[in-house]
C-alpha cells in the first residue's frame, strides 16, 4: 500500500532541513564569507521559515503550468495580430520603457538572489533563494519572448540591455539594481524583497498590468501577472527575512532600519518612472499614481509598518514626503520626458484634452494649478511651430540619478529642490534630503557614480554632439522624438484606416 | 489620507480558476470587499483573510490542493499562514 502523503509542513522541513552540515575541510566562515561582515547577528538559521513551504516538485509544476498558459497566450496574442487591438500606439512608449529599465532589473535581481542562494549560512533561505533566483529570470525571459512580438511592428524595442548599461534615464533602474547588488546579501535582501517587492511592488505591477488590460495589451497583462504570481511569493519572503533578522538579535534593528529608509527611498525615486507610465504613457489609466500610491503605499504600507512596530521598526525616513510628492510625481517627469523627447527611445507626446481633464479630476488641488498650463502652452508652441527641445544637459541627482526636477512640495511646490554637500574638497548635488542622507552615510560608494551627463561631458559616449550620442545609445533617428509622425504612428494610421496627416487623438477615454 | 487600518487583501487573476477561489473567499469572510478591476479581482477585509481547502472544493467537486491558488495569486498583504487546509492572511 502506498504510505500517506506527508502535510505541507513536513515536507517542507524535509526539504529545507538536515541538508547543509557542518564544514570540516575547510572552516564555515570560508565557506559563507558575505554573510557576517555586515554586522546583522544570526544565532540559529533553523528558526527560518518560508510561510509558503513550497516544496521542489511542487515548485517545478506550478512553474510549468504558468508557462504553459503563458506561451499559449503569447501564441494566439501573435496569430490573431493582437496588436491592431491597442486603444493607441502611443500606448507602446510605456511598454518600451518597461522592457529597457524593468526587464534587466529583473535579470539583476536573478543574479543578486543566486549569489544569495549560495552564500546564506541556513538551507532554508537558500533554498528560498534558489527559487526566486529562477523566478526573477523566467520573468525576464518572459518580458523578452512576449515583447519580441512588438518588435517586430514598432520602433525602439531592439536593444534593451545594451541601452540599460549606457541610456541617461535607464542609469536610474540601474543605479538602483547595482547598488543593492554590490551591498552585502542582507542589505541585498533587505532592498530587494522587503522594499521594493513588499512595500513597493505593487506599484508597479498590479495598477500597471491592470492598465495593460485597459488598453487592449492582453500579452503584457498576462506575462504581468504571471509574474506578479511569483511576487506574492517573493513579498512573503522579504516579510519573513525582515522578522527572521529581528527576531534574531536585538542588534539588528538600527541596521535593518537603517536599510529600510534607505531602500525605501531609493525604490521610490525608481518608481517616479513608473508613475509617469501610470499617468501619462497608458493611454487608458484605470487608476491615477496618486490613487495607486493611497492603497499600495499608506494603506498597505501603513498595515505593514503598524504590524513590525512591535520590533521597534518605524515607518521609512521621508515617507510623509513620497505621499505629498504623490500629487506633483507624474507630471514633474513626464514634463521633463516631453522636454527632452528627442533623446529618449520611446516616443514623448503631450496629453490630449480627455487626458488632461482625466488628470484634472484626479488632480484637482495640482494638476490645473501647476501643470495644465505648460502642456497647453507648450501644445500651443507645436502647433504653431516654435516648439524647441531642451538644448542643454541636466544637472543629475549623484544617487538617484534623476535629473532635479523635483520641487519643495510642502512650502513651494514651483521652487526646485536642491541640495548639495561637500566631500574631499568636491561638492555632489541631490533632489533631496532622502538622497542627501543616503550619499552622507556611505560617500566612498556614491562619489564612484556612472553618471550619465557626467559621462557625456568627460566624452565617454560617443562624442559631443546629441546625435553622436544618440547614435551611441544605439537610438535611431525613428526611436526617438514626437509620436505624432513618428513610424510607429504612420504604421498604426495605417492599420485603422486613416489618413497618415491627421493628428491622432487617442479614442474613448474610458 | 485612508483611514482604513490593518487591511488584509489578496488579489487574483480575472479568470475562470480563480472564480471558485473568489466564492469561496465570500462564504468564509464576513464583511469581505469584492473588487473588480480590469484583468483582476481584489477582496480585502480589516485584519485578516482566510481561503478554506474544503469550500473550494466543495465549489468545484474535486479534491483541491490549496498550493492551486499560486496559479492566479497576483497579489497579498499581511502575514501569511498556510497549511494544507488553509491559506490565511492576518496582521497582529
Amino acid at each position: 500500500m502506498a504510505a500517506k502523503r506527508l502535510n505541507l509542513r513536513k515536507r517542507y522541513e524535509l526539504l529545507t532541513r538536515g541538508m547543509g552540515w557542518e564544514t570540516t575541510y575547510q572552516k564555515m566562515d570560508d565557506v559563507f564569507p558575505y554573510d557576517t561582515f555586515e554586522g546583522i547577528k544570526i544565532t540559529d538559521w533553523d528558526k527560518w521559515e518560508d510561510p509558503f513551504r513550497l516544496t521542489m516538485d511542487s515548485y517545478w509544476k506550478f512553474q510549468a503550468e504558468k508557462e504553459k498558459k503563458l506561451y499559449a497566450i503569447i501564441d494566439s496574442f501573435a496569430q490573431n495580430n493582437g496588436q491592431t487591438n491597442l486603444s493607441d500606439a502611443s500606448y507602446l512608449s510605456a511598454i518600451k520603457l518597461f522592457l529597457t529599465g524593468v526587464t534587466p532589473l529583473e535579470y539583476g535581481a536573478h543574479q543578486g538572489f543566486a549569489h544569495l542562494g549560495r552564500h546564506f549560512r541556513g538551507e532554508g533561505a537558500r533554498v528560498a533563494c534558489q527559487m526566486q533566483a529562477i523566478d526573477e529570470l523566467r520573468h525576464a525571459q518572459t518580458q523578452i519572448h512576449t515583447i519580441s512580438h512588438y518588435n517586430k511592428h514598432f520602433n525602439g524595442l531592439h536593444d534593451p540591455f545594451y541601452q540599460f548599461d549606457r541610456v541617461w534615464y535607464l542609469s536610474v533602474p540601474k543605479s538602483f539594481i547595482e547598488d543593492a547588488q554590490s551591498a552585502g546579501p542582507f542589505e541585498f535582501i533587505t532592498s530587494i524583497s522587503f522594499a521594493f517587492e513588499y512595500v513597493l511592488t505593487n506599484l508597479l505591477f498590479v495598477p500597471f498590468m491592470s492598465g495593460a488590460a485597459y488598453n487592449g495589451d492582453m500579452a503584457t497583462t498576462t506575462f504581468g501577472f504571471s509574474a506578479q504570481s511569483d511576487e506574492s511569493r517573493h513579498m512573503t519572503l522579504g516579510l519573513e527575512i525582515i522578522k527572521f533578522m529581528l527576531e534574531q538579535h536585538e542588534d539588528n534593528l538600527p541596521i535593518i532600519q537603517g536599510w529600510i529608509d534607505k531602500h525605501f527611498w531609493r525604490a521610490y525615486r525608481l518608481l517616479a518612472l513608473v508613475s509617469a507610465m501610470q499617468d501619462y504613457m497608458l493611454t487608458n489609466s484605470p487608476m491615477s499614481w496618486k490613487e495607486a500610491w493611497e492603497v499600495y503605499f499608506v494603506e498597505n504600507g501603513g498595515a505593514l509598518f503598524e504590524d513590525l512596530g512591535r520590533y521597534g521598526l518605524k515607518m521609512p525616513k521621508y515617507h510623509e514626503l513620497a505621499t505629498a510628492e504623490s500629487e506633483h510625481l507624474s507630471h514633474q517627469v513626464w514634463s521633463v520626458f516631453c522636454l527632452l523627447g528627442n533623446a529618449t527611445g520611446f516616443h514623448a507626446f503631450l496629453p490630449t484634452e480627455e487626458k488632461m481633464d482625466w488628470l484634472s479630476e484626479k488632480y484637482p488641488d495640482t494638476f490645473d494649478k501647476y501643470y495644465r498650463p505648460r502642456f497647453e502652452y507648450w501644445a500651443k508652441q507645436k502647433a504653431e511651430g516654435t516648439f524647441e527641445y531642451i538644448k542643454g544637459l541636466p544637472q543629475l541627482c549623484q544617487v538617484c540619478q534623476i535629473p532635479m526636477i523635483f520641487t519643495e512640495v510642502e512650502s513651494d511646490p514651483m521652487q526646485l529642490s536642491f541640495r548639495d554637500t561637500k566631500h574631499n574638497g568636491d561638492r555632489y548635488h541631490f533632489c533631496s534630503d532622502g538622497c542627501k542622507d543616503i550619499f552622507e552615510n556611505e560617500p566612498e560608494k556614491y562619489t564612484q557614480a556612472w553618471l550619465p551627463v557626467h559621462q557625456i561631458f568627460q566624452g565617454n559616449c560617443g562624442g559631443p554632439t546629441l546625435e553622436e550620442v544618440l547614435e551611441w545609445y544605439k537610438f535611431a533617428p525613428e526611436d526617438v522624438s514626437d509620436y505624432i509622425g513618428s513610424q510607429d504612428h504612420q504604421r498604426w494610421q495605417e492599420w485603422k484606416g486613416k489618413d497618415k496627416d491627421t493628428p491622432a487623438k487617442t479614442e474613448a477615454n474610458g | 489620507m485612508s483611514n482604513k487600518k490593518n487591511t488584509a487583501f489578496i488579489i487574483v487573476q480575472d479568470n475562470e480558476d480563480a472564480r471558485p477561489i473568489i466564492e469561496a473567499i465570500e462564504q468564509d469572510n464576513d464583511g469581505v470587499i469584492v473588487q473588480y478591476q480590469p484583468g483582476m479581482v481584489r477582496m480585502e477585509r480589516a485584519g485578516s483573510l482566510i481561503v478554506k481547502r474544503e469550500t473550494v472544493e466543495e465549489l468545484i467537486g474535486r479534491e483541491w490542493d490549496i498550493q492551486e491558488m499560486h496559479l492566479v495569486l497576483i497579489s497579498i498583504a499581511g502575514n501569511v499562514d498556510e497549511d494544507d487546509d488553509k491559506f490565511e492572511l492576518s496582521w497582529n
